[in-house]
Protein backbone atom coordinates (compact mmCIF):
# COMPACT_ATOMS: atom_id res chain seq x y z
CA UNK A 1 0.00 0.00 0.00
CA UNK A 2 1.20 3.41 -0.65
CA UNK A 3 -0.49 5.51 1.94
CA UNK A 4 -1.40 8.85 1.77
CA UNK A 5 -2.23 12.43 3.40
CA UNK A 6 -4.44 15.49 2.58
CA UNK A 7 -2.75 18.38 1.20
CA UNK A 8 -4.03 21.48 3.30
CA UNK A 9 -6.82 23.24 0.73
CA UNK A 10 -4.58 26.24 0.20
CA UNK A 11 -1.55 24.46 -1.15
CA UNK A 12 -4.26 22.83 -3.64
CA UNK A 13 -5.97 25.92 -4.49
CA UNK A 14 -2.50 27.75 -4.99
CA UNK A 15 -1.32 24.69 -7.31
CA UNK A 16 -4.49 25.33 -9.00
CA UNK A 17 -3.98 29.13 -9.39
CA UNK A 18 -5.42 30.09 -13.29
CA UNK A 19 -6.75 27.15 -13.89
CA UNK A 20 -10.96 27.97 -14.60
CA UNK A 21 -12.04 24.22 -15.39
CA UNK A 22 -10.43 21.28 -13.21
CA UNK A 23 -11.77 17.45 -13.71
CA UNK A 24 -11.19 15.40 -10.24
CA UNK A 25 -10.11 12.24 -9.66
CA UNK A 26 -9.98 9.89 -7.16
CA UNK A 27 -8.54 6.12 -6.58
CA UNK A 28 -10.41 4.15 -4.59
CA UNK A 29 -7.35 1.91 -3.68
CA UNK A 30 -4.94 2.91 -1.09
CA UNK A 31 -6.68 6.15 -0.07
CA UNK A 32 -9.83 4.09 0.86
CA UNK A 33 -7.74 2.35 3.64
CA UNK A 34 -6.01 5.17 4.30
CA UNK A 35 -9.44 7.62 4.43
CA UNK A 36 -8.27 9.82 2.85
CA UNK A 37 -10.13 9.78 -0.62
CA UNK A 38 -13.72 8.03 -1.57
CA UNK A 39 -16.26 9.76 -2.49
CA UNK A 40 -16.28 12.30 0.68
CA UNK A 41 -12.76 13.14 -0.07
CA UNK A 42 -14.83 13.83 -3.48
CA UNK A 43 -17.72 15.57 -2.34
CA UNK A 44 -15.28 18.27 -0.41
CA UNK A 45 -13.15 18.63 -3.84
CA UNK A 46 -15.81 19.65 -5.69
CA UNK A 47 -17.16 21.99 -2.77
CA UNK A 48 -13.32 23.58 -2.40
CA UNK A 49 -13.02 23.72 -6.12
CA UNK A 50 -16.54 25.22 -7.04
CA UNK A 51 -15.64 27.98 -3.92
CA UNK A 52 -12.82 28.68 -5.31
CA UNK A 53 -14.61 29.96 -8.82
CA UNK A 54 -13.61 27.13 -10.84
CA UNK A 55 -15.87 24.70 -13.20
CA UNK A 56 -15.53 21.32 -12.38
CA UNK A 57 -16.24 19.41 -15.72
CA UNK A 58 -16.72 16.41 -13.75
CA UNK A 59 -15.41 13.74 -11.84
CA UNK A 60 -14.56 9.91 -11.28
CA UNK A 61 -13.61 7.18 -8.99
CA UNK A 62 -11.53 4.62 -9.91
CA UNK A 63 -10.31 1.64 -8.28
CA UNK A 64 -6.30 1.48 -8.53
CA UNK A 65 -5.36 4.83 -10.44
CA UNK A 66 -1.70 3.15 -11.02
CA UNK A 67 -2.88 0.55 -12.94
CA UNK A 68 -3.09 2.84 -16.25
CA UNK A 69 -5.21 0.16 -18.42
CA UNK A 70 -8.10 0.74 -15.98
CA UNK A 71 -7.06 4.24 -15.92
CA UNK A 72 -7.62 4.48 -19.84
CA UNK A 73 -10.59 2.54 -19.77
CA UNK A 74 -12.90 4.23 -17.10
CA UNK A 75 -11.53 7.86 -18.79
CA UNK A 76 -11.96 6.77 -22.06
CA UNK A 77 -15.70 7.08 -21.46
CA UNK A 78 -15.76 10.60 -20.51
CA UNK A 79 -13.52 12.08 -22.41
CA UNK A 80 -15.29 15.46 -23.47
CA UNK A 81 -15.03 16.11 -19.59
CA UNK A 82 -11.36 15.70 -19.37
CA UNK A 83 -10.84 17.34 -22.64
CA UNK A 84 -12.88 20.58 -21.22
CA UNK A 85 -10.60 20.86 -18.10
CA UNK A 86 -7.30 22.72 -18.05
CA UNK A 87 -6.15 20.22 -15.02
CA UNK A 88 -6.97 17.01 -13.47
CA UNK A 89 -6.58 16.98 -9.24
CA UNK A 90 -5.84 13.92 -8.44
CA UNK A 91 -6.47 12.03 -5.43
CA UNK A 92 -3.98 9.35 -5.11
CA UNK A 93 -0.49 8.76 -4.17
CA UNK A 94 2.43 9.64 -6.16
CA UNK A 95 2.41 6.68 -8.74
CA UNK A 96 -1.36 7.36 -9.94
CA UNK A 97 -0.72 11.23 -10.19
CA UNK A 98 2.58 10.39 -12.56
CA UNK A 99 -0.10 7.25 -14.60
CA UNK A 100 -2.88 9.97 -15.03
CA UNK A 101 -0.41 12.70 -16.35
CA UNK A 102 1.20 9.68 -18.74
CA UNK A 103 -2.29 8.66 -20.04
CA UNK A 104 -3.58 12.34 -20.28
CA UNK A 105 -2.51 15.12 -21.97
CA UNK A 106 -3.61 17.42 -19.02
CA UNK A 107 -1.37 18.76 -16.10
CA UNK A 108 -2.22 16.76 -13.13
CA UNK A 109 -2.27 17.91 -9.76
CA UNK A 110 -1.50 15.94 -6.84
CA UNK A 111 -4.09 16.60 -3.48
CA UNK A 112 -2.36 14.18 -1.42
CA UNK A 113 1.49 13.76 0.00
CA UNK A 114 2.33 10.02 -0.28
CA UNK A 115 3.88 9.45 3.30
CA UNK A 116 6.74 7.43 3.80
CA UNK A 117 6.44 3.19 4.78
CA UNK A 118 10.62 2.91 4.40
CA UNK A 119 10.84 2.39 0.62
CA UNK A 120 7.74 -0.17 0.53
CA UNK A 121 5.87 -0.04 -2.89
CA UNK A 122 3.13 -1.96 -3.07
CA UNK A 123 2.20 -2.36 -6.74
CA UNK A 124 4.30 -1.40 -9.41
CA UNK A 125 2.67 -1.79 -12.86
CA UNK A 126 5.01 0.51 -14.79
CA UNK A 127 7.25 3.13 -14.82
CA UNK A 128 5.96 5.45 -12.61
CA UNK A 129 7.78 5.44 -9.32
CA UNK A 130 6.51 7.00 -5.75
CA UNK A 131 9.77 7.48 -3.55
CA UNK A 132 6.90 8.77 -0.86
CA UNK A 133 9.07 11.41 -0.05
CA UNK A 134 6.00 12.73 1.78
CA UNK A 135 6.23 16.32 -0.28
CA UNK A 136 4.61 15.83 -3.32
CA UNK A 137 5.91 18.01 -6.30
CA UNK A 138 4.10 17.08 -9.46
CA UNK A 139 1.94 19.99 -9.75
CA UNK A 140 5.24 21.61 -11.00
CA UNK A 141 6.85 19.18 -12.71
CA UNK A 142 3.67 18.38 -15.42
CA UNK A 143 2.97 15.16 -13.12
CA UNK A 144 6.97 13.55 -13.44
CA UNK A 145 8.64 12.82 -10.41
CA UNK A 146 12.09 14.77 -10.54
CA UNK A 147 12.82 12.90 -7.17
CA UNK A 148 12.49 9.12 -8.45
CA UNK A 149 13.25 10.06 -12.73
CA UNK A 150 16.30 12.04 -11.89
CA UNK A 151 19.58 10.55 -10.79
CA UNK A 152 20.32 12.87 -8.45
CA UNK A 153 16.94 13.96 -6.93
CA UNK A 154 17.26 17.08 -7.92
CA UNK A 155 14.26 19.22 -7.01
CA UNK A 156 14.88 22.74 -9.29
CA UNK A 157 15.43 21.27 -12.65
CA UNK A 158 17.93 20.29 -14.74
CA UNK A 159 22.09 19.79 -14.07
CA UNK A 160 24.51 20.16 -16.76
CA UNK A 161 25.08 16.22 -17.26
CA UNK A 162 22.33 15.84 -19.99
CA UNK A 163 23.70 14.06 -23.24
CA UNK A 164 23.83 14.90 -26.69
CA UNK A 165 21.15 12.20 -26.90
CA UNK A 166 19.00 13.17 -23.81
CA UNK A 167 20.52 11.00 -21.70
CA UNK A 168 21.85 11.35 -17.99
CA UNK A 169 25.24 11.24 -16.98
CA UNK A 170 24.74 8.30 -14.68
CA UNK A 171 23.56 5.45 -17.53
CA UNK A 172 23.23 5.96 -21.38
CA UNK A 173 19.83 4.14 -20.98
CA UNK A 174 18.41 6.32 -18.63
CA UNK A 175 16.49 9.72 -19.54
CA UNK A 176 17.22 12.66 -17.88
CA UNK A 177 13.92 13.30 -15.67
CA UNK A 178 14.41 16.87 -16.00
CA UNK A 179 14.66 16.83 -20.11
CA UNK A 180 11.54 14.62 -19.45
CA UNK A 181 9.99 17.59 -17.13
CA UNK A 182 10.67 20.38 -19.50
CA UNK A 183 9.31 18.55 -22.62
CA UNK A 184 6.45 17.35 -20.71
CA UNK A 185 5.80 21.23 -19.48
CA UNK A 186 6.31 23.15 -22.68
CA UNK A 187 3.73 20.36 -24.33
CA UNK A 188 1.36 21.39 -21.46
CA UNK A 189 2.12 24.81 -21.94
CA UNK A 190 3.50 24.85 -18.37
CA UNK A 191 6.96 26.26 -18.86
CA UNK A 192 6.96 29.02 -16.08
CA UNK A 193 5.98 26.17 -13.55
CA UNK A 194 9.85 25.23 -14.12
CA UNK A 195 10.98 28.47 -12.50
CA UNK A 196 8.86 27.66 -9.12
CA UNK A 197 11.04 27.51 -6.30
CA UNK A 198 11.43 24.36 -4.66
CA UNK A 199 12.56 24.39 -0.72
CA UNK A 200 15.38 21.64 0.06
CA UNK A 201 13.36 18.56 0.97
CA UNK A 202 12.58 18.35 4.86
CA UNK A 203 14.17 14.22 4.89
CA UNK A 204 12.33 13.90 8.42
CA UNK A 205 9.28 12.98 6.12
CA UNK A 206 11.66 9.67 4.59
CA UNK A 207 11.58 8.05 8.44
CA UNK A 208 8.72 5.61 9.46
CA UNK A 209 6.76 5.68 12.51
CA UNK A 210 6.70 3.06 14.30
CA UNK A 211 2.61 3.21 14.46
CA UNK A 212 2.62 3.07 10.33
CA UNK A 213 5.73 0.30 10.37
CA UNK A 214 2.88 -2.40 11.89
CA UNK A 215 -0.34 -1.02 9.37
CA UNK A 216 -1.17 -2.33 6.50
CA UNK A 217 -4.92 -1.26 6.24
CA UNK A 218 -5.42 1.69 8.47
CA UNK A 219 -9.14 2.67 8.29
CA UNK A 220 -9.76 -1.42 9.26
CA UNK A 221 -7.21 -1.35 12.21
CA UNK A 222 -8.80 1.94 13.46
CA UNK A 223 -12.03 0.82 13.20
CA UNK A 224 -11.41 -2.49 15.13
CA UNK A 225 -9.20 -0.31 17.61
CA UNK A 226 -12.38 1.88 18.47
CA UNK A 227 -14.76 -1.00 18.67
CA UNK A 228 -12.33 -2.79 20.83
CA UNK A 229 -12.66 0.15 23.33
CA UNK A 230 -16.04 0.62 23.42
CA UNK A 231 -16.81 -3.30 24.51
CA UNK A 232 -13.87 -2.67 26.92
CA UNK A 233 -16.01 0.29 28.44
CA UNK A 234 -18.13 -0.19 31.56
CA UNK A 235 -21.93 -0.42 30.94
CA UNK A 236 -23.80 1.16 33.71
CA UNK A 237 -25.73 -0.53 35.74
CA UNK B 1 34.67 43.03 -2.74
CA UNK B 2 36.57 40.54 -4.22
CA UNK B 3 38.82 41.59 -7.42
CA UNK B 4 36.74 39.46 -9.14
CA UNK B 5 33.30 41.60 -8.13
CA UNK B 6 35.57 45.14 -8.64
CA UNK B 7 36.55 43.75 -12.12
CA UNK B 8 34.01 42.85 -13.87
CA UNK B 9 31.71 45.81 -11.94
CA UNK B 10 34.06 47.74 -13.68
CA UNK B 11 33.34 46.33 -17.09
CA UNK B 12 36.63 45.23 -17.48
CA UNK B 13 37.36 41.79 -19.52
CA UNK B 14 38.16 39.16 -16.79
CA UNK B 15 40.16 36.20 -17.33
CA UNK B 16 40.17 33.31 -14.34
CA UNK B 17 42.28 30.05 -14.10
CA UNK B 18 42.05 27.03 -12.82
CA UNK B 19 43.57 23.94 -10.60
CA UNK B 20 42.86 21.06 -9.14
CA UNK B 21 44.38 19.67 -5.55
CA UNK B 22 46.28 16.07 -5.39
CA UNK B 23 45.21 12.94 -5.22
CA UNK B 24 47.76 12.90 -1.82
CA UNK B 25 49.15 15.61 -0.02
CA UNK B 26 51.75 16.65 -2.82
CA UNK B 27 50.18 20.10 -3.08
CA UNK B 28 53.65 22.34 -3.76
CA UNK B 29 53.68 21.45 -7.63
CA UNK B 30 50.03 22.45 -8.47
CA UNK B 31 51.00 25.70 -5.98
CA UNK B 32 54.30 26.84 -7.67
CA UNK B 33 52.65 26.35 -10.81
CA UNK B 34 49.98 28.31 -9.85
CA UNK B 35 51.98 31.30 -8.42
CA UNK B 36 54.80 31.41 -11.22
CA UNK B 37 51.95 31.24 -13.87
CA UNK B 38 48.61 32.60 -13.02
CA UNK B 39 49.11 35.03 -10.17
CA UNK B 40 50.25 37.97 -12.36
CA UNK B 41 48.21 36.50 -15.57
CA UNK B 42 44.61 35.62 -14.43
CA UNK B 43 42.62 37.65 -11.61
CA UNK B 44 41.15 34.81 -9.72
CA UNK B 45 41.51 30.77 -9.88
CA UNK B 46 39.23 28.26 -9.16
CA UNK B 47 39.96 25.23 -6.98
CA UNK B 48 38.09 22.24 -8.06
CA UNK B 49 36.01 20.51 -5.59
CA UNK B 50 36.48 16.78 -6.21
CA UNK B 51 36.05 17.22 -9.60
CA UNK B 52 33.96 14.28 -11.79
CA UNK B 53 34.10 12.32 -7.98
CA UNK B 54 37.61 11.29 -8.47
CA UNK B 55 38.66 11.46 -4.45
CA UNK B 56 41.48 14.02 -3.57
CA UNK B 57 42.21 16.97 -1.72
CA UNK B 58 39.65 19.52 -1.11
CA UNK B 59 38.43 22.76 -2.71
CA UNK B 60 38.58 25.13 0.43
CA UNK B 61 42.56 24.24 1.42
CA UNK B 62 43.69 24.95 -1.82
CA UNK B 63 41.85 28.08 -1.90
CA UNK B 64 43.60 28.95 1.38
CA UNK B 65 46.73 28.33 -0.05
CA UNK B 66 46.61 30.27 -3.06
CA UNK B 67 45.26 33.31 -0.37
CA UNK B 68 48.78 32.81 1.62
CA UNK B 69 50.20 33.31 -2.03
CA UNK B 70 48.68 36.69 -2.34
CA UNK B 71 46.04 34.68 -5.30
CA UNK B 72 41.88 35.25 -5.16
CA UNK B 73 40.89 32.06 -5.18
CA UNK B 74 37.19 31.09 -6.57
CA UNK B 75 35.82 28.58 -3.91
CA UNK B 76 34.05 25.30 -6.41
CA UNK B 77 31.11 23.32 -3.98
CA UNK B 78 29.80 20.18 -5.49
CA UNK B 79 26.64 19.31 -3.69
CA UNK B 80 27.51 15.88 -3.89
CA UNK B 81 29.30 15.12 -0.97
CA UNK B 82 27.87 17.60 1.71
CA UNK B 83 23.92 18.02 3.38
CA UNK B 84 23.26 21.34 4.22
CA UNK B 85 24.33 21.23 7.45
CA UNK B 86 28.50 20.94 6.01
CA UNK B 87 27.57 22.93 2.95
CA UNK B 88 26.41 25.82 5.49
CA UNK B 89 28.97 25.18 7.75
CA UNK B 90 31.90 25.14 5.23
CA UNK B 91 30.91 28.45 3.71
CA UNK B 92 31.73 30.28 7.01
CA UNK B 93 34.60 28.01 7.24
CA UNK B 94 35.56 30.13 3.86
CA UNK B 95 34.49 32.92 5.03
CA UNK B 96 36.50 32.98 7.91
CA UNK B 97 39.80 32.12 5.70
CA UNK B 98 38.93 35.15 3.32
CA UNK B 99 37.33 33.19 0.59
CA UNK B 100 34.83 35.49 -1.08
CA UNK B 101 34.01 33.66 -4.64
CA UNK B 102 31.88 30.88 -4.64
CA UNK B 103 30.94 29.44 -7.04
CA UNK B 104 27.90 26.63 -6.75
CA UNK B 105 27.62 23.44 -8.63
CA UNK B 106 25.37 20.39 -8.77
CA UNK B 107 28.52 18.08 -9.27
CA UNK B 108 29.27 15.25 -11.58
CA UNK B 109 26.97 12.33 -9.98
CA UNK B 110 29.54 9.57 -7.88
CA UNK B 111 29.53 7.06 -11.25
CA UNK B 112 31.25 8.92 -12.65
CA UNK B 113 34.42 9.03 -10.49
CA UNK B 114 36.70 6.33 -8.30
CA UNK B 115 34.01 5.79 -5.77
CA UNK B 116 31.06 4.61 -7.57
CA UNK B 117 29.48 2.71 -4.42
CA UNK B 118 29.79 5.69 -2.37
CA UNK B 119 26.05 8.00 -1.29
CA UNK B 120 25.41 10.79 -3.44
CA UNK B 121 24.26 13.60 -1.43
CA UNK B 122 22.43 16.18 -3.42
CA UNK B 123 20.45 17.73 -0.37
CA UNK B 124 20.70 20.85 -1.68
CA UNK B 125 20.96 21.29 -5.52
CA UNK B 126 22.74 24.31 -7.16
CA UNK B 127 19.84 26.72 -6.76
CA UNK B 128 18.92 25.60 -3.05
CA UNK B 129 23.03 26.29 -2.52
CA UNK B 130 22.57 29.69 -3.89
CA UNK B 131 19.77 30.85 -1.49
CA UNK B 132 22.02 29.42 1.14
CA UNK B 133 24.89 31.58 0.69
CA UNK B 134 21.98 34.03 0.43
CA UNK B 135 20.63 33.48 3.67
CA UNK B 136 23.93 33.63 5.37
CA UNK B 137 24.68 36.63 4.14
CA UNK B 138 21.37 38.09 5.28
CA UNK B 139 22.50 37.20 8.70
CA UNK B 140 20.18 33.54 8.96
CA UNK B 141 20.49 30.02 7.89
CA UNK B 142 18.34 27.01 6.58
CA UNK B 143 17.30 25.94 10.00
CA UNK B 144 15.41 27.19 12.88
CA UNK B 145 15.03 27.97 16.50
CA UNK B 146 13.89 25.69 19.37
CA UNK B 147 10.89 28.37 18.85
CA UNK B 148 10.80 27.36 15.11
CA UNK B 149 11.97 31.12 14.37
CA UNK B 150 15.25 31.70 11.83
CA UNK B 151 18.58 31.27 13.78
CA UNK B 152 20.71 34.43 13.82
CA UNK B 153 24.12 34.15 12.98
CA UNK B 154 26.78 35.67 15.16
CA UNK B 155 28.56 37.56 12.30
CA UNK B 156 27.54 36.85 9.01
CA UNK B 157 29.52 36.96 5.84
CA UNK B 158 29.51 38.01 2.18
CA UNK B 159 30.19 36.28 -0.94
CA UNK B 160 30.39 36.69 -4.71
CA UNK B 161 28.34 33.96 -5.87
CA UNK B 162 28.41 32.17 -9.17
CA UNK B 163 26.87 29.61 -10.85
CA UNK B 164 27.63 27.90 -14.18
CA UNK B 165 25.98 26.94 -17.38
CA UNK B 166 26.41 24.75 -20.30
CA UNK B 167 26.11 27.35 -23.32
CA UNK B 168 25.99 24.51 -26.42
CA UNK B 169 23.91 22.02 -24.59
CA UNK B 170 21.09 20.15 -26.71
CA UNK B 171 18.76 20.96 -24.44
CA UNK B 172 19.81 24.48 -24.08
CA UNK B 173 16.36 26.12 -23.09
CA UNK B 174 16.19 23.76 -20.27
CA UNK B 175 19.87 24.75 -18.96
CA UNK B 176 18.72 28.88 -19.61
CA UNK B 177 15.47 28.10 -17.62
CA UNK B 178 17.52 26.90 -14.44
CA UNK B 179 19.52 29.53 -15.35
CA UNK B 180 17.28 31.83 -14.63
CA UNK B 181 16.68 30.19 -11.17
CA UNK B 182 19.79 30.34 -10.09
CA UNK B 183 19.93 34.11 -10.76
CA UNK B 184 16.62 34.58 -9.11
CA UNK B 185 18.68 32.36 -5.99
CA UNK B 186 21.08 34.85 -5.82
CA UNK B 187 23.85 34.36 -8.70
CA UNK B 188 26.14 37.19 -9.49
CA UNK B 189 28.66 35.70 -12.09
CA UNK B 190 28.47 32.55 -14.32
CA UNK B 191 31.40 30.62 -15.91
CA UNK B 192 30.25 28.40 -18.62
CA UNK B 193 30.91 24.91 -19.39
CA UNK B 194 33.63 24.48 -22.03
CA UNK B 195 32.87 26.16 -25.85
CA UNK B 196 34.37 25.36 -28.86
CA UNK B 197 31.79 26.78 -31.17
CA UNK B 198 31.82 30.79 -30.89
CA UNK B 199 28.49 31.35 -33.36
CA UNK B 200 26.53 29.13 -30.99
CA UNK B 201 27.63 30.76 -27.95
CA UNK B 202 26.72 33.99 -29.48
CA UNK B 203 23.38 32.74 -29.81
CA UNK B 204 23.48 31.80 -26.63
CA UNK B 205 23.87 34.94 -25.70
CA UNK B 206 21.23 36.22 -27.60
CA UNK B 207 19.24 34.46 -25.83
CA UNK B 208 20.12 35.17 -22.37
CA UNK B 209 20.00 38.88 -23.03
CA UNK B 210 17.89 39.09 -20.13
CA UNK B 211 19.79 37.86 -17.88
CA UNK B 212 21.95 40.46 -16.16
CA UNK B 213 24.87 38.88 -14.76
CA UNK B 214 28.21 38.68 -16.62
CA UNK B 215 29.48 35.47 -18.40
CA UNK B 216 33.05 34.22 -18.64
CA UNK B 217 33.14 31.62 -21.43
CA UNK B 218 35.05 28.43 -20.88
CA UNK B 219 37.32 27.46 -22.58
CA UNK B 220 39.55 23.70 -21.87
CA UNK B 221 42.39 23.06 -23.31
CA UNK B 222 42.87 20.31 -25.89
CA UNK B 223 46.03 18.16 -25.25
CA UNK B 224 45.68 15.92 -27.99
CA UNK B 225 42.93 15.10 -30.61
CA UNK B 226 41.89 11.80 -29.24
CA UNK B 227 40.79 14.04 -26.26
CA UNK B 228 38.75 16.00 -27.93
CA UNK B 229 37.29 12.70 -29.64
CA UNK B 230 36.51 11.66 -26.19
CA UNK B 231 35.23 14.86 -24.60
CA UNK B 232 32.83 14.67 -27.87
CA UNK B 233 31.29 11.41 -27.10
CA UNK B 234 31.42 11.18 -22.91
CA UNK B 235 31.67 15.18 -21.58
CA UNK B 236 27.97 16.63 -22.15
CA UNK B 237 27.20 19.65 -23.81
CA UNK B 238 31.05 19.70 -24.95
CA UNK B 239 31.20 19.56 -28.95
CA UNK B 240 34.50 20.22 -30.76
CA UNK B 241 34.58 20.71 -34.16
CA UNK B 242 36.20 18.57 -36.53
CA UNK B 243 37.89 21.37 -37.73
CA UNK B 244 39.38 21.73 -34.59
CA UNK B 245 40.68 18.07 -34.07
CA UNK B 246 41.93 17.93 -37.67
CA UNK B 247 44.52 21.18 -35.98
CA UNK B 248 45.13 18.82 -33.15
CA UNK B 249 46.02 15.62 -35.00
CA UNK B 250 47.62 17.03 -37.97
CA UNK B 251 50.21 18.76 -35.22
CA UNK B 252 53.40 17.12 -34.59
CA UNK B 253 53.64 15.61 -31.34
CA UNK B 254 56.10 18.71 -29.93
CA UNK B 255 53.97 20.80 -31.49
CA UNK B 256 51.07 20.04 -30.27
CA UNK B 257 50.81 22.51 -26.58
CA UNK B 258 51.76 25.45 -29.14
CA UNK B 259 48.76 24.30 -31.62
CA UNK B 260 46.53 24.05 -28.75
CA UNK B 261 47.43 27.49 -27.00
CA UNK B 262 46.62 29.11 -30.33
CA UNK B 263 43.19 27.45 -30.63
CA UNK B 264 42.40 28.66 -27.30
CA UNK B 265 43.45 32.05 -28.18
CA UNK B 266 41.30 32.18 -31.42
CA UNK B 267 38.39 31.16 -29.36
CA UNK B 268 38.60 33.60 -26.23
CA UNK B 269 39.97 36.35 -29.27
CA UNK B 270 36.07 35.51 -31.24
CA UNK B 271 33.85 35.43 -28.16
CA UNK B 272 35.39 37.92 -26.45
CA UNK B 273 33.33 40.69 -27.73
CA UNK B 274 30.14 38.83 -26.73
CA UNK B 275 30.90 37.85 -23.42
CA UNK B 276 32.48 39.84 -20.02
CA UNK B 277 35.30 37.30 -19.25
CA UNK B 278 37.29 33.91 -20.38
CA UNK B 279 37.34 30.52 -17.78
CA UNK B 280 40.47 29.43 -18.62
CA UNK B 281 40.51 25.66 -17.88
CA UNK B 282 44.52 24.16 -18.41
CA UNK B 283 44.42 20.96 -16.84
CA UNK B 284 47.48 21.02 -15.33
CA UNK B 285 49.29 23.18 -18.74
CA UNK B 286 49.02 26.21 -16.57
CA UNK B 287 52.50 27.79 -17.67
CA UNK B 288 50.11 27.95 -20.98
CA UNK B 289 48.06 30.45 -19.56
CA UNK B 290 50.11 33.59 -20.57
CA UNK B 291 50.61 32.40 -23.74
CA UNK B 292 46.84 32.15 -24.57
CA UNK B 293 46.11 35.11 -22.89
CA UNK B 294 48.87 37.08 -25.42
CA UNK B 295 47.20 34.75 -27.96
CA UNK B 296 44.06 36.12 -27.52
CA UNK B 297 45.02 39.74 -27.74
CA UNK B 298 44.32 40.60 -24.37
CA UNK B 299 48.05 40.97 -23.09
Amino acid sequence: MNPTERKPNDEIVESMKGVEKAFILGCQGCPIGCETGGQPWLDEMTQLLEGAGKQVTGSALIDMICNKAIVGIKLGRIVDQIAEAQAILVGSCGVGVQAVGNMVGRRPIPAMNTISMSDHQGLWPSEERCAQCGQCVLAQTGGLCPVTLCAKSLINGICGGTGDDGSCEVSSDRRCGWLMIYERLEALGRLDDYNTFNEPRDYRKRAITDANRHTMRWALEVAKQEEQDEAEQPTAN
Amino acid sequence: MSKLQEKLATGQFVVTGEIGPPKGINIEPVMHEAEEYLKDSVTAVNVTDIQTAVMRAGSMVGCKLLIDRGIEPVFQMVCRDRNRLALQSDLLSAALLGIENVLALTGDHVVMGDHQDAMAVYDLDSVGLLKAMSTLEAGSDLGVDMKGNPNELDGAPTFFKGCCVTPCAPNVNAQIAKLEKKVAAGAQFVQTQAVYEPAEFEEFMNKISHIDVPILVGIVMLKTAGMAKYMNRGVPGVSVPDAIIQRMSDAAKEDRQKVSIEICGELVASMKDCCQGAHLMTLGWDHCVPDIIAAAGLA
